[in-house]
């Protein structure tokens, strides 16, 4: 019997702790089948962020560090210069990345670490039960943002790959989405092309992948996907936003 | 090799060459800036690892990764900084990572100033990050002692799995003294680093670098492995010095360059005919409570003396026990006392017993 697909040799048979509907599972399968693809899941190793993806330590068939709340891109740092032969990777949510880490984030870019960097946007802080990240769109109601989001108060929402495009040590930069097959796969291969220039040492790397967060929406996963394609692709643009890739040798 | 006469600073970062140091992160601050700036030429011309943080906890956070990818890492820095590495040195306890962490001590709270001081004791040795955890803590007088201790402590560091903290004060760090780099220390057998995320075609199974147990039975059982490995350091690890103590009429208690000050006083004291031992912990933590048991029956008391308003002097009435009067001296905020002011504190002991 021939067959047609299978769960990536990059995930663990750990069952996901992730709530119905999330795109993370989704996320994490792309960057398995990546690592797999490329021959790499045996010289990788990755970092689980604090937030819903803390226990990715337990899905990543890979060796896996855990680190502090927004320290991802330090950890990397660390692991990346003393082994700068393996594969290095974060996988960090937009509390962890855009908020408390943003400075260990945009450091390590501007040093151009050769790492790659997933870098999951669901707008909003899921593993504490839906507060306001600096991601939430205006007038998106979140637990500490009640009545909506209101710039007057609460700023905008802070636009990650437009920052991070300016920097000089950032080889490839992409935003992609999560919401349909089409989609999906466009996001498998930004994520696999991300991984394919850390072993070419390009420098740093980043995927942002806008996600669902049905649970802390307040939506059904469908709804919720919907509410990535219509609300949060328009002022989260998706697209390639740097490659230096395209201009190399 | 002959002596050469070197400042604490310089001396340290060779001593950590000298230890095998493969990687060092930090950021710039006073007075302990000439670690990195030696380091920064003197590892990467050695192919080594060297890489100026955004931060201070970026710089912990990047030992952290490395030391969890089986590097011989350190970092330096002073008060402020050390107090923002908290974070980081928690998790590496927790995930019992080896490192070599130095701090050279400066006036506080806050941005206090940038002179010698004793005041971050407490941040040492009673932690500052969160959780049930203890640092090595190393604390020594001379730039002698502090390279002979940095040479040992990145064995030190990987035979326990655990931070080890060489805390000096500002003073060690900028004076010059004549020191033998190559003075032999003990080399200690260290276990191979097994638990090391190298990559998983390195090592059986997947390696896993974490301080996370979220069932509060596993946090329990985690934390008994600790405070088992802390009992077998304050077995093996604790470190003190004796000075004068036969038949001493008083005490004093004193680390780093206040015993440096003590031994002049002592000295003085000893012409005036006043007999004055010191207890000279070396180690902060473990704390050298077995050398209380030397002070001779009949002293007259212990004279605790701190550049702080009495940190150390918790330990010092716990050793103590109760047996003898405790008085405390101290100078603060970047003040280095001269000896006369200890000569003046033995005098008048019985003015400064702790009450």
């Amino acid at each position: 019997m021939e067959v047609k697909f299978r769960k990536s040799k990059g995930l663990t048979d750990t069952p996901l702790t992730y709530c119905p509907g999330c795109t993370h599972g989704i996320v994490h399968k792309l960057v398995a089948e990546s690592l797999e693809e490329l021959g790499l899941i045996d010289q990788a190793i990755g970092i689980a962020s604090v937030g819903c993806s803390v226990f990715s330590y337990l899905f990543f068939n890979c060796d896996m560090q855990q680190a502090p709340h927004g320290r991802a891109c330090a950890e990397a740092t660390g692991i990346k210069r003393v082994l700068p032969e393996n594969t290095v990777f974060t996988y960090q949510g937009d509390g962890d990345l855009a908020s408390i880490g943003i400075a260990e984030t945009i450091h390590a870019a501007n040093r151009g670490e050769n790492i790659t960097v997933i870098f999951i946007n669901n707008a909003i802080y899921g593993m504490t039960g839906g507060q306001m990240a600096p991601t939430t769109l205006i007038g998106q109601k979140t637990t500490t943002s009640q009545d909506g989001r209101d710039p007057a108060f609460q700023g905008y929402p802070i636009k990650i790959a437009e920052i991070f495009s300016q920097i000089e040590g950032v080889a490839y930069l992409e935003r992609v989405a999560a919401y349909d097959p089409k989609h999906v796969l466009r996001a498998k291969a930004a994520i696999k092309k991300a991984f394919t220039y850390q072993k070419e040492k390009r420098g740093f790397t980043m995927i942002e992948v806008l996600s669902s967060c049905p649970v802390n929406w307040g939506m059904n996963p469908v709804d919720a996907l919907k509410w990535v394609k219509t609300n949060m692709s328009e002022v989260y643009p998706l697209g390639v936003f740097k490659d230096k890739g395209e201009n190399h040798e | 090799m002959p002596k050469i006469l070197m400042k604490g600073n310089e001396a340290i970062a060779v001593a950590a060459i000298k230890g095998g140091v493969d990687a060092f992160f930090g950021y710039p601050i006073t007075p302990q800036n000439e670690i990195p700036e030696y380091l920064s030429k003197h590892l990467l011309a050695n192919h080594k690892v060297f890489v100026q943080a955004e931060s201070e906890v970026a710089a912990i956070n990047m030992v952290y990764g490395a030391a969890g990818a089986g590097a011989r890492v350190m970092t330096s820095s002073s008060s402020p900084g050390i107090a923002l590495k908290q974070e980081g040195i928690s998790y590496l306890c927790g995930a019992q990572l080896p490192a070599v962490i130095v701090s050279v001590m400066r006036g506080g709270p806050g941005l206090g100033g940038i002179q010698p001081s004793q005041a971050d004791y407490y941040q040492a040795t009673r932690g500052g990050g969160n959780g049930d955890y203890q640092l090595i803590v190393y604390a020594p007088e001379t730039i002698q002692e502090t390279i002979d201790i940095m040479k040992g402590a990145f064995d030190t560091a990987d035979f326990y799995r655990n931070p080890v903290l060489v805390l000096v004060d500002g003073l060690i760090g900028q004076m010059m003294e004549s020191v033998d780099l190559d003075k032999p220390v003990v080399k200690r057998q260290v276990p191979k680093k097994d638990y090391a995320t190298t990559g998983t075609k390195n090592h059986p199974g997947r390696n896993i670098i974490n301080s996370l147990y979220l069932d509060p039975q596993e946090l329990e059982d985690h934390t008994k492995l600790l405070y088992a490995k802390y009992d077998q350091i304050k077995q093996n690890e604790t470190r003190y010095e004796l000075v004068n103590m036969e038949n001493a009429e008083y005490v004093i208690v004193a680390y780093g360059t206040m015993a440096r000050i003590c031994r002049s006083a002592i000295e003085i004291l000893g012409n005036q005919g006043i007999k004055v031992g010191m207890i000279r912990p070396i180690s902060l933590w473990p704390y050298p409570k077995a050398a209380f048991d030397k002070i001779p029956f009949g002293c007259k008391g212990i004279l605790c003396a701190e550049m702080s308003m009495g940190q150390m002097l918790d330990d010092v009435q716990i050793a103590n026990r109760g047996r003898f009067p405790v008085a405390f001296f101290g100078r603060t905020g970047g003040m280095v006392p001269e000896p006369e002011e200890i000569v003046a504190a033995i005098r008048h002991f019985q003015d400064r017993v702790v009450k």
